[in-house]
């Protein structure tokens, strides 16, 4: 079948088997490896990605329920050689080790911030619940979403 | 080593632009042109014979280039190694074949049992799915106890039993001890299994190159080198010949600590296809055919007197180390033997220990490994034996603490702490919370029925893995450090960092000790080919053995530089000193060189000092004189729910000592993620397997990591006591988090629940075993 979408701002088109996941499309097809794949049954959150304004989980998703639709991927979340101010923070605030979440955190980060720009505490545990971290302990993850706040306010 | 303007400073990480932009390159990210995909198939039975594989109709499935079963490989390829079976330290080990691929038998559920090799991964899962598996189940054993029952099934039936090999440390005089006792203390303790769930699962790609019949192996491993060692054995390849690389690893904490199946079986395929051969684990494989950790079950009697003098500690256990044996698999329990005494003085001390093999994957190596049980057992028994004396926790700690005097002090197991000062890391810890106060408030919380608990974790643990005698594959580390003409920074390192910042760490040091720009340094760690030889990341031997070896290099470079700078400004080495980055004459800063100025003269080889060598690279093997011993306080505040069981972690409090501090939001990183793993094994997480060895928690629907709304915010501080095994005088802070933190949550839920006659309670602490223990 054929998928058309848009990633990062770029226009794709591409013959694909109706079963193949979004995922998979984004990393073997398209080649956008940042976005990963850490437990297939959408329960760990690596794989997040925005579909038309929307935080996804893109390895229970297929890529033709993607057609016509807008994504952003890590790789398109700094603009013009400027990092995102949630990838800033994660940065500033040691909100990563081993990096492998980290895709999907930010962008699951970057919803929440979208959705409330002062969240609390709280509010930001709850709301990266859906994204597993075996690293950091999600203390610094926390630091770090409270810092992109600050910033996308100021 | 004196600290200047980088050492010991919140420097954020230097590997972290790759990483938030997903420019990083992991296992599954390598695409090489060609590759073909492997797809494992599995054992869905914990325990049968094999009577037949049919793989014809997987075979002719469009995209399938191979098909391989343990009938193909068995003759062409060696048994994953274990590093660990001398039977002088282990009496009676039997030690079974651990093929890569089944033949004739399986004996966990997720063996591997038949590969299918297609051109895509999709290709090569739905043939895996034709392979047709003549099974024939037999009865299984899940646990040590079913596993050393009279009559039960063999796993390896030629050794006549499960027992799979014995253990045993002593020290001191325990029968003196319960001689001399009051009383004594006893306790039964299960440590849970657990699985390490690192965010990326393993994966491999594989690459030959039939010209110079070169093999290239790409795996999500933390031991690149011993790796390279073992596959060209089990490959039976010359290992010059054979080159491993450790790319971007998301995760570890020894889990890739190890050699498995699927390594060895891409690295076969590669060879024989000549095309590049990948396969990626999902994480239903992780679950079951990743290594698993802890699984000890044992009972522990202390003999003290009246006044809360431990005179020793006598465990009895058993350990169910799965169907096979790993790399390290026997050798983690006596990690456990090693720390039974903790941070206490007695010295009469006896450890029994007895294995058994069950239809599991096999324990090895989880964060601590080995040590979380003993500071789990020794932590809640110094709390039973205070339940049992009606005696406060930290009066019967204070009475038993090593003194601040006494390192270094040589324990009843015959291993000599370092350094240490465990009072005044809980006298730090203690000044963060109003104990008195909270007793009170606890008290006034009973009346209304809401049950609040404080628990105490005073540990020590042993690390900086560690002088070459009591390591089964070395324990010492390598480091070049190579001054390029430019005058840049290349170091190589034997570890292989896999989220620990050793890119930063290593680079901070190096800026201050050659006095270059950090900007200037770059960390290159696992490949084979450009380091000559390391053992690896683990147990926490990092910074303490790799940054030691690599700072020892550097000293080298510093003292040809320094040479070399004299030689050029016509003065003598001794009145040389490094400023702001000039190496300068004593008295005369501005006519100093630059290390670029130096390191071209080194690489231009005319204008040098006599009897100097051209060039500006130095190597140093570093082989440390004992491991190290970091220890702490922790400290857990907790709610249980009266109406659903349910543990609320109100306050946790941390004071740890790793030695020196080289940056400290990397370490506070460090101790935040091992204490959310010791959290998680004392709340949440358990591997369960059922009788027949099928495992009941083998997604994350079912085996419960924590989120970041389980914990609130930690609240963390330090004390620093160098440690004098390194000149850096830093410890270790990788698995001290997880080794400490886990007894001081149990405790807390323990004395939350006193009033409904609780004296302990096995982990992991779910609330519907707790809410059962409250309707009495």
């Amino acid at each position: 079948m054929n998928v058309e979408v848009t990633i990062n701002g770029e226009r794709n088109s591409h013959d694909v088997e109706p079963r193949l996941l979004l995922v998979h499309y984004l990393r073997d097809v398209v080649g956008l490896t940042g976005t990963h794949v850490g437990c297939e049954t959408s329960l760990c959150g690596a794989c997040t990605v925005m579909l038309d304004g929307q935080a996804v989980k893109s390895c229970t998703l297929l890529a033709v329920q993607a057609h016509g639709a807008e994504i952003t991927t890590i790789e398109g979340l700094a603009e013009n050689g400027e990092l995102h101010p949630v990838q800033e923070g994660f940065w500033e605030c040691h909100g990563l080790q081993c990096g492998f979440c980290t895709p999907g955190m930010i962008i699951a980060a970057h919803q929440l911030l979208q959705r409330n720009s002062r969240p609390t505490e709280a509010q930001i545990r709850r709301g990266i619940e859906g994204n597993l971290c075996r690293c950091t302990g999600y203390q610094h993850i926390v630091d770090a979403v409270q810092y992109a706040a600050r910033k996308m306010r100021s | 080593m004196p600290v200047s303007k980088s050492v010991g400073a919140r420097i954020k990480r230097r590997e972290d632009p790759r990483l938030i932009q997903g420019l990083a390159q992991y296992v599954d990210d390598i695409q090489l042109p060609g590759t073909l995909h492997v797809a494992v198939l599995r054992s869905p039975y914990g325990h049968a014979h094999v009577r037949g594989i049919d793989t014809s109709a997987a075979s002719e499935h469009p995209g399938v280039v191979a098909v391989v079963t343990g009938d193909d490989l068995k003759d062409n390829i060696g048994a994953i190694p274990c590093a660990t079976t001398d039977p002088e330290g282990f009496p009676g080990i039997q030690v079974p074949d651990h093929p890569v691929l089944a033949h004739g038998k399986v004996r966990f559920v997720g063996e591997p049992v038949a590969a299918v090799v297609a051109d895509s991964s999709y290709a090569a899962r739905d043939a895996a799915e034709l392979i047709e598996v003549d099974y024939d189940p037999l009865d299984a054993v899940n646990s040590s106890e079913a596993a050393l029952a009279d009559g039960a099934p063999l796993l390896h039936e030629q050794f006549g039993s499960n027992q799979a090999f014995t253990w045993a440390i002593a020290g001191g005089d325990i029968d003196d001890a319960f001689a001399q006792a009051d009383r004594v203390v006893k306790q039964r303790f299960n440590h849970q299994r657990l699985v390490p769930n690192p965010l990326e699962t393993r994966g491999v790609v594989a690459q030959f190159q039939p010209g110079d019949g070169k093999l290239t192996v790409w795996s999500s491993t933390q031991i690149p080198h011993l790796l390279r060692t073992q596959l060209s054995v089990i490959l039976n390849r010359p290992e010059q010949l054979v080159q491993v690389i450790a790319p971007e690893v998301g995760g570890g904490f020894g889990c890739k600590l190890n050699v498995y199946a699927e390594e060895a079986l891409v690295g076969y395929l590669a060879i024989q296809l000549k095309r590049p051969v990948k396969w990626i684990e999902s994480r239903r494989e992780n679950f079951l055919h990743t290594i698993h950790g802890r699984d000890q079950v044992g009972d522990v009697e202390i003999p003290v007197k009246n006044d809360g003098t431990i005179l020793g500690l006598k465990y009895t256990v058993e350990a169910d180390v799965g169907a096979y044996y790993q790399l390290l698999t026997p050798a983690i329990p006596t990690l456990t033997g090693l720390m039974l005494c903790g941070c206490y003085r007695f010295q009469n001390v006896s450890m029994e220990l007895t294995a058994a093999f069950t239809n599991k994957m096999a324990t090895d190596a989880y964060r601590g490994a080995g040590r979380p049980e003993a500071t789990y057992l020794i932590e809640r028994m110094l709390d039973c034996v205070a339940h049992d004396l009606d005696m406060d926790p930290l009066e019967v700690r204070r009475r038993n603490f090593i003194g601040k005097d006494e390192f270094p002090f040589e324990t009843g197991t015959a291993v000599a702490y370092d350094s240490g000062d465990y009072e005044i890391a809980l006298n730090k810890a203690l000044r963060k919370i109003d104990y008195e106060g909270f007793r009170k408030e606890q008290a006034d919380a009973r009346e209304q029925g809401r049950y609040l608990g404080i628990g105490f974790s005073t540990y020590v643990e042993i690390c900086g893995m560690g002088p070459s005698a009591a390591m089964p594959a070395g324990g010492w580390e390598s480091g070049t450090v190579r001054v390029d003409p430019t005058g840049k920074v290349t170091v190589l390192t034997g570890v292989s960092p896999h989220g620990q910042g050793q890119e930063t760490t290593f680079a901070q040091l190096i800026a201050d000790g050659l006095g270059v720009d950090i900007d200037d340094v770059r960390i290159i760690h696992g490949d084979t080919e450009a380091v000559q030889y390391g053992i690896g990341t683990f147990g926490s031997r990092a910074t303490a053995v790799g940054g030691t070896a690599m700072v020892m290099a550097m000293e080298k470079i510093k003292e040809k530089a320094v040479n070399i700078a004299a030689h050029l400004l016509e003065s003598n080495p001794q009145d040389i000193v490094v400023d702001d980055g000039k190496y300068g004459v004593k008295g005369s800063p501005d006519q100093g060189v630059t290390l670029a100025e130096i390191s071209m003269a080194a690489h231009g080889g005319v204008n040098l000092p006599p009897d100097t060598e051209p060039g500006m690279a130095a190597t140093h093997f570093f082989e440390p004189s004992n491991f190290t011993y970091p220890f702490g306080t922790h400290i857990a505040i907790v709610e249980v729910d009266a109406d659903t069981g349910e543990v609320d972690v109100l306050r946790y409090i941390a004071v740890d000592d790793c030695g020196q501090i080289i940056n400290p939001l990397i370490v506070e990183g460090q101790i935040h993620g091992g204490i959310a793993q010791g959290l998680g094994q004392a709340l949440y997480e358990e591997a369960i397997y059922d009788e027949s060895g099928q495992m009941l928690t083998g997604t994350f629907m079912d085996y419960a990591l924590p989120k970041a709304h389980n914990f609130p915010r930690f609240e963390l501080d330090n004390t620093v006591t160098p440690s004098p095994v390194n000149p850096m005088g830093v410890k270790g802070v990788g698995e001290a988090g997880t080794i400490g933190s886990t007894p001081s949550i149990v405790n807390a839920v323990v004395d939350a629940l006193k009033p409904f006659g609780v004296r302990h309670i096995d982990m992991p602490l779910r609330p519907e075993k707790l809410w059962k223990l409250m309707q009495g």
